[in-house]
């Protein structure tokens, strides 16, 4: 690994919601509060949190996709956020992202091949169409998919193979950042574990990085070398994955860890889990002090009035949390 | 649990053929099963091997390229190719399903109060005030935080888990006796999952309902199901209880399954193991076990002769090397 590939300083998303249901106040959902990191070439970050705790927001963001409310983003030592169209068309390239919704992200209209190829004939249009072919089928066999499938239209495929159409129309490129969004969500297992080691190997033969945002504990293990984990649009901690795994310090890293299901019945059923108490809180009006201080089972008073920097520990991590 | 004698939900020889541009291709192949109150049902198999397509049979909800065979009973009662009035009644009121892709059940232009209290009011006879009431309890049960003001928004307006949880919250509103769950919980962070779980696990005991899901989860299948069927090229390659699929799996597509499942606490440094060769494009009828293209046990007569689903007390498998 060397060299920043992406810095992102203090974003911030808010998404401004007026029209409720009894109320007329506006107010806004902090979907992403100030988050900043550095993405170094060649590195995987996994992605981890509760649902609805800005994951995708900030993947979009980072990507322009959707409108950032502050903060910025390095990409290349350029300006990402400043760049003109014809700059930004030429970063787009390498910059590439698997959709969560599968489905609603591929066009029904098009066929499959058509879908995949469409980023080689943007950026490459000298490209005969014999070779484009070839370079469709190559990325449909990477992911599991059988060439005959080109010529059919997404509604005729499952919901497995629709998720791989979208990794194989991320990786046509060749990129050298992709944002993967729950990108194996919808896999069995030995096609999962098939697409992790391609994006492994990727990442080893061309240098790709990846944000890597899942569910999947597991699966994020296996492929990341750091892992963030964010609470309401806040990071909780981020840490080198083999420390996270052995050692997670903040009390929500914890709660995440021990809910994974595990493979194994007698296991599963014989288990002690942290089970987060309460509710959800709203990220429409996010709990004073320490975010997860509601949920949190060694919160004290100080953690209900005043807000734990995000701060380095001795191994290097950080984490935001009073008493860790 | 308090099973039932007579089953619920009987599949007899269930066929789902599909017409392609080259002729008709089988997507679910002569698949047989029951499902008893307070039984918990887990699917598993490959993607694209008919998961889906076999809940879409039973609810009447195939598409227009598909037809079924075979014989699908609710209660007794044939469903395979019934009138539409009569699905429209048994789905409204005793049988449900929870859709493997979000966006096909939620309508993109309508607030989802309006399409959480449809059902309420036009089925029920509810007021509006009173099914506004019933939503927002179901939506407080799925974990969805600040309920009562979100549900004025449009689905777009939720994270992909929150659009997630916002349609199972859909399919529990009538209270089924029968539930489908389509890969329930892929966009749910684990903490939610497992509430998630809980909830699907109380459904099961409160109303003595039944529930057949499809996952890829391994993990998910150990919490919940008392019963698994393994599918692979739209034929069931094993049934068993979890206990002994998970203790002992007899078939090598279900070794080669758990065998690639991802642990936490296996070795990062290497690939993770995967089932080789490619995923067949679509069932066929060719002779010979579907699993031998990639079978690391095949033997001569593989190729040409069809295992048979052999076994007894609901622990079967369709592989020569297994004696019956
Ligand atoms: N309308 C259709 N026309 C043609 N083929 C179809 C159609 N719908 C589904 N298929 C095919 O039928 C097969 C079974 O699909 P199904 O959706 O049941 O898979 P699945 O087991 O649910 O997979 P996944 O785990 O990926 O969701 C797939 O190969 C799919 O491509
Ligand atoms: N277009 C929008 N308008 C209003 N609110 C939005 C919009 N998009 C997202 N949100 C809200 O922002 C928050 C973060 O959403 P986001 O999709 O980033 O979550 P997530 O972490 O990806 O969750 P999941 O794991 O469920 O996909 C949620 O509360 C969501 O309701
Ligand atoms: S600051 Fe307090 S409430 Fe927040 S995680 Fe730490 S102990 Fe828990
Ligand atoms: S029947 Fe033969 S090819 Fe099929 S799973 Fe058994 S050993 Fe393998
Ligand atoms: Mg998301
Ligand atoms: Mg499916």
């Amino acid at each position: 690994m060397s060299g920043t590939l992406l810095s992102v300083r203090d974003l911030k998303v808010h998404f401004p919601i007026g029209r409720g249901f009894l109320t007329a106040a506006k107010s806004a959902v902090k979907a992403v509060d100030g988050i900043s990191f550095d993405l170094e070439r060649g590195e995987t970050l996994g992605i981890v949190g509760e649902s609805g705790c800005g994951k995708s927001t900030l993947g979009r963001a980072i990507l322009r996709l959707t409108k950032p409310t502050a903060g910025n983003v390095v990409w290349l030592g350029r300006d990402f956020f400043g760049l003109d169209n014809a700059s930004l068309r030429q970063a787009r390239r390498e910059l590439q992202i698997i959709f969560q919704d599968p489905l609603a992200s591929l066009d029904p209209r098009m066929t499959v091949g058509a879908i995949i190829a469409r980023p080689l004939k943007t950026f490459h249009p000298e490209l005969k169409k014999a070779e484009m072919d070839t370079r469709v089928k190559e990325a449909m066999a990477q992911v599991g998919l059988v060439p005959e499938m080109m010529r059919r239209y997404p509604h005729e495929f499952s919901g497995g193979q629709c998720q791989r159409i979208g990794i194989a129309r991320a990786m046509i490129l060749k990129p050298k950042l992709i944002v993967c969004d729950e990108p194996v969500s919808a896999l069995d297992v030995s096609i999962q574990a098939q697409i992790i080691n391609l994006l492994r190997k990727l990442q080893r033969e061309l240098g790709l990085s990846l944000l890597f945002i899942s569910h999947n504990l597991s699966v994020v293990r296996h492929i990341s070398h750091r892992v963030m984990v964010l609470y309401l649009g806040k990071i909780m901690e981020i840490a080198e994955r083999d420390a996270f795994y052995a050692n997670p310090m903040h009390p929500y890293s914890k709660a995440l860890l021990s809910a994974i299901p595990l493979p194994d019945p007698k296991a599963e059923r014989a288990r002690e889990r942290v089970m987060l108490q309460g509710d959800l809180p709203s990220p429409l009006n996010p709990p004073a002090g320490c975010r997860f201080c509601t949920r949190c089972p060694m919160a004290t008073d100080l953690c209900h009035s005043s807000e734990p920097p995000l701060a380095p520990r001795a191994d290097g991590r950080l984490v935001a949390c009073h008493f860790v | 649990m308090r099973q039932s004698a007579a089953p619920i939900l009987s599949a007899r020889a269930l066929c789902v053929d599909f017409k392609l541009e080259q002729g008709w291709v089988r997507a679910v192949d002569s698949v047989s099963f029951d499902v008893r109150r307070g039984e918990v049902l887990g699917i598993v198999g490959e993607s694209g091997s008919g998961k889906s397509q076999i809940l879409m049979a039973a609810m009447g909800l195939t598409a227009a390229n598909g037809r079924c065979s075979g014989s699908v009973t609710f209660e007794g009662e044939e469903v395979l190719n019934a009138a539409p009035e009569r699905l429209d009644r048994i789905r409204g009121s005793s049988m449900s399903m929870i859709f493997q892709d979000p966006m096909t059940s939620l309508n993109p232009y309508m607030r989802v109060v309006d399409q959480l209290t449809e059902v309420l009011v036009a089925h029920q006879g509810k007021s509006r005030a009173e099914a506004i009431d019933i939503a927002v309890e179901m939506l407080d049960r799925v974990r969805i935080p600040d309920a009562r003001r979100r549900i004025s928004l449009y689905p777009h307006e939720f994270s992909g888990g929150m659009r997630q949880r916002v349609m199972i919250a859909m399919a529990l509103l009538c209270r089924p006796a029968l539930l489908f769950a389509d890969e329930p919980t892929t966009a749910l962070d684990v903490t939610v999952q497992a509430q998630i779980l809980d909830l699907l696990n109380g459904l099961v005991r409160e109303l003595n309902a039944a529930v057949v899901i499809v996952t890829h989860d391994l993990g998910v299948i150990a919490r919940l199901c008392d019963r698994v069927i393994v599918l692979y090229g739209g034929r069931i390659m094993e049934e068993a209880p979890i206990e002994q699929l998970f203790g002992a799996p007899h078939h090598p597509y279900s070794q080669g399954l758990l065998a690639a499942t991802p642990r936490l606490d296996d070795d990062t440094a290497h690939d993770l193991r995967t089932i080789p060769g490619t995923p067949r494009a679509l069932a066929g009828q060719a002779s010979g076990c579907p699993f031998a293209p990639r079978c690391e046990r095949r033997m001569e007569r593989c190729m040409a002769e069809t295992p048979l689903l052999r076994g007894e007390h609901g622990r079967t498998a369709a592989c020569h090397l297994v004696a019956g």
